[in-house]
């Protein structure tokens, strides 16, 4: 089938995209393992869709389609959880800075142009 | 000696400030030397200019961070300059001179950590939509941090040199108020509110909590209680 083809493509990128960045070291091994399970177990389903059937059947779900949309939504719900927690702490990083530099020089004089040591 | 830092966190508050700044005291029993430092978070307007003029240190943001940001900053300018005694007022001019004396007076008198200036023990005065945010705030933060205080969002509190030592504040925006009440129940610090008065313009109104902010306030409650 073609829609077969086509995701089967994607994830392989998608999954080639997980190998180079860990290479790169720009993702930890853990980020790694986590990203590449789930393009695999997703390639997997996609080639043989009985693996999700069998899953459903598993978990006590009628279709293997449904099993892939609810663990899908559980999944991204948990990723944006990640995500603003990651934001924040990013966030929270830049005030560090501004507030170091903010306090190493206190303005006391106007014009504001000259700032003075904290001592 | 008994050091006296009174620290107002501003963004943007030109129209307000100069008022703000003549309004604290300088004399206080107890108290042997007060000073007053703005924390300009990031200001586009002459706010930071207008407190130099009235000769008082000006912390500057190089961007804006928000409410917990700044009020960081000023504790953090606090134990730097080693204050015994912190006070901290909104620059909108909500506040009352007058109050600033009370909150020391309690701070000093009764030993406590913390005081917080309760504008809901006499309410008269107060908006009902305000009244309605504060209590829906009260109520978050009990739920939350397991303490209840009337007033959880006053921007008018004292802290003693101990709380100024201990407190850690990871908030950046509006929701460092429920905060610190966190920081109260967690550091168990001896804590007593005192009822003042807020004066209400369309001004202060337009700058306070407002209650579109409310979601985005209670989402930032719920990563720092469970990330």
């Amino acid at each position: 089938m073609i829609i077969q083809i086509i995701l089967s493509f994607f994830l392989l990128f998608a999954l080639s995209r997980v190998i180079l960045q860990v290479r790169n070291a720009k993702i930890s091994i853990g980020a790694f393992l986590f990203w590449a399970s789930l393009f695999i177990f997703a390639l997997s389903g996609v080639l043989d869709p009985r693996l999700t059937s069998y899953a459903a059947q598993v978990l006590g779900i009628g279709r293997g389609s449904d099993v892939v949309i609810y663990i899908s939504i559980a999944l991204i719900f948990y990723l944006i959880f990640r995500l603003s927690i990651s934001l924040e702490e990013t966030r929270r990083e830049i005030t560090e800075l501004v507030r170091k530099i903010a306090l190493e020089q206190p303005l006391t004089k106007y014009p504001p142009g000259k700032r003075k040591a904290n001592k | 000696m008994k050091k006296l830092l009174v620290v107002i966190p501003a963004f943007n508050e030109a129209q307000t400030i100069s008022q703000v700044i003549d309004s604290i005291p300088r004399k206080i029993s107890g108290i042997t030397s007060t000073r007053i430092v703005l924390i300009d978070d990031g200001s586009t307007d002459q706010t930071a200019e207008i407190a130099l003029r009235k000769k008082i240190v000006v912390v500057r943001h190089l961007i804006n961070r928000g409410l917990g940001a700044a009020l960081a900053t000023g504790i953090q300018y606090a134990r730097l300059t080693r204050a015994d005694y912190m006070i901290t007022m909104d620059a909108d001019g909500q506040h009352l001179g007058g109050d600033v004396k009370k909150i020391v007076r309690t701070l000093i008198t009764n030993n406590a950590d913390v005081v917080i200036g309760s504008r809901l023990l006499n309410p008269s005065g107060m908006p009902l939509s305000r009244q309605v945010i504060n209590f829906l705030s009260n109520i978050v933060t009990l739920l939350l941090f397991s303490r209840w205080t009337s007033d959880s969002q006053s921007g008018l509190r004292g802290f003693s040199h101990r709380a100024i030592e201990r407190i850690k504040i990871n908030s950046q925006r509006m929701e460092v108020s429920s905060e610190i009440i966190r920081e109260l129940a967690r550091l168990k610090l001896a804590y007593l509110e005192v009822p003042i008065k807020s004066i209400y313009t369309r001004y202060s109104l337009r700058k306070g909590q407002r209650i579109s902010n409310a979601p985005q306030v209670f989402w930032k409650l719920i990563l720092q209680k469970f990330a």
